[in-house]
């Protein structure tokens, strides 16, 4: 029964590849996927030579291997690209800890300068100490918010030019699927670049935009390299938890549906009588946001004032539309928060 | 044989990242070795690991280090001395 890699003829299959089924030996699949996110970083012309790049690093699977793509890549094409790591380290005990301790690791591994920055830090506030004030139930709220911002203050620190994510092409699907599912029609229209933020200081990319889970995992297993793989300790998302669900059982009936819904995504017109935010800047911290404050300092005011829950229960009188988190983080939830725009969405495809 | 869980699947058997299981015949398949893993090994959650009778969705199967899609899924077969690696997908990254 054994079969030959469909690619080379040569060596044994090793995997079938779920975006296009093929069935490829190891070998065959390494290259084949570094061909890809090179593809894909190319064609969107994602970095330019001589830049600065922080690749934001939580010590997961998925960050793990785009340090260790973008590293090889960076040497093999000549991107001339001058990488650095960059974690967050929210202070969640039992969880962080270990993590940051993988890419500590990552940092000898692949000889990539790191920079660790913590929340305590930035906010004076680590999570531990947030989730005593707060409570389980809003805590990835504050977590998700605080974590975008800590990125880009880190690589502003370090003086990055450009940062790149891990984020691959589950998660964008997923991410699509939810901003449909919340009505967020102005993420809904933004979620699916591959680029952020160009207009600003800091740019972010997503080199995996179209990479599947399934074959960075497949990755880093035949690669053996290290990542840390335990969930945060703190509830999880429990709506993104369903769309996750969903997704992973349309994968398993049919491997293409996360690319499709990626497509579809990017081909949504957004008309024009959808009322789309201002993007400006926060008065306090100067970090891009779409109201006066920006939402971390509406919750860091919350919380340094004992009134932790300003900023995620909808209330009168504080306006609590969210333009700060974009869709991409993870564990943001904007669920509780009421988005303001008016939800009229025309499609065309 | 021997079963390997990782990816944070080992916290649902105990912590416990290898366990060594004797089968009562020469070759079993993928379903059967989830029915026993069920009733033998699995302490907790086991929505976690199992839906229906195959493994959660998200869940990756290696046999011998090789993707069990290339083998029939549920009817690939299980002989002695063979490994079987369960590798969730589903956390954070």
């Amino acid at each position: 029964m054994v079969r030959q890699c469909e690619h080379c003829g040569e060596r044994r299959q090793a995997l079938r590849r779920p975006k296009t089924g093929h069935k490829v030996c190891r070998e065959c699949f390494f290259q084949l996927l570094e061909d890809e996110v090179h593809e894909t970083i190319t064609q969107n012309q994602l970095f330019k030579k001589g830049e600065r790049v922080a690749m934001a690093a939580s010590g997961g699977k998925d960050s793990t291997v785009l340090a260790h793509i973008l590293s090889e890549l960076n040497t093999r094409h000549d991107y001339g690209l001058d990488l650095f790591l960059l974690s967050i380290d929210e202070g969640i005990s039992g969880y962080r800890d270990d993590s940051l301790e993988t890419v500590k690791r990552n940092e000898v591994q692949y000889g990539i300068p790191l920079k660790v920055l913590s929340y305590k830090e930035l906010y004076g506030w680590t999570m531990d100490e947030i989730v005593k004030e707060i409570g389980r139930k809003n805590n990835c709220t504050f977590c998700g918010v605080f974590r975008r911002q800590a990125l880009d203050r880190g690589a502003a620190l370090m003086k990055a030019d450009k940062m790149a994510t891990g984020h691959n092409a589950d998660d964008m699907a997923e991410t699509i699927l939810l901003n449909l599912l919340r009505g967020d029609i102005a993420r809904l229209s933004r979620c699916t670049a591959i680029m952020t933020g160009e207009e600003g200081a800091l740019p972010r990319c997503k080199p995996f935009k179209y990479t599947y889970e399934k074959e960075i995992v497949m990755y880093a297993y035949f690669k053996k390299l290290d990542y840390f793989s335990t969930e945060c300790i703190y509830s999880p998302n429990a709506y993104r938890g369903y769309a996750r669900d969903f997704i992973k059982d349309l994968e398993a009936i049919r491997p293409r549906a996360i690319v499709d819904i990626i497509k579809s995504g990017e081909d949504f017109r957004i008309s024009s009588t959808a009322r789309m935010p201002v993007q400006g800047v926060c008065s306090r911290c100067g970090y891009i946001s779409s109201q006066k404050l920006c939402k971390a300092c509406v919750l860091l005011d919350g919380l340094n004032r004992g009134l932790p829950r300003l900023g995620i229960s909808r209330t009168r009188g504080i306006k609590s539309t969210n333009g700060v988190a974009d869709i991409d983080e993870k564990s943001a939830v904007a669920g509780a928060v009421g988005n303001g725009f008016s939800k009229k969405l025309s499609l065309e495809f | 044989m021997w079963a390997h869980s990782r990816g944070g699947l080992e916290l649902l058997f105990g912590s416990v990242k290898c366990h060594e299981v004797d089968l009562d015949s020469n070759e079993i398949t993928v379903e059967k070795l989830l029915v026993w893993i069920r009733e033998n090994l699995l302490k907790e959650r086991q929505e976690m690991f199992l839906k229906g009778k195959s493994v959660r969705p998200g869940v990756l199967v290696l046999i011998n280090d090789y993707d069990w899609e290339l083998m029939g899924h549920l009817e690939a077969p299980i002989k002695d001395k063979d490994s079987v690696v369960f590798i969730s997908t589903l956390h954070g990254g």
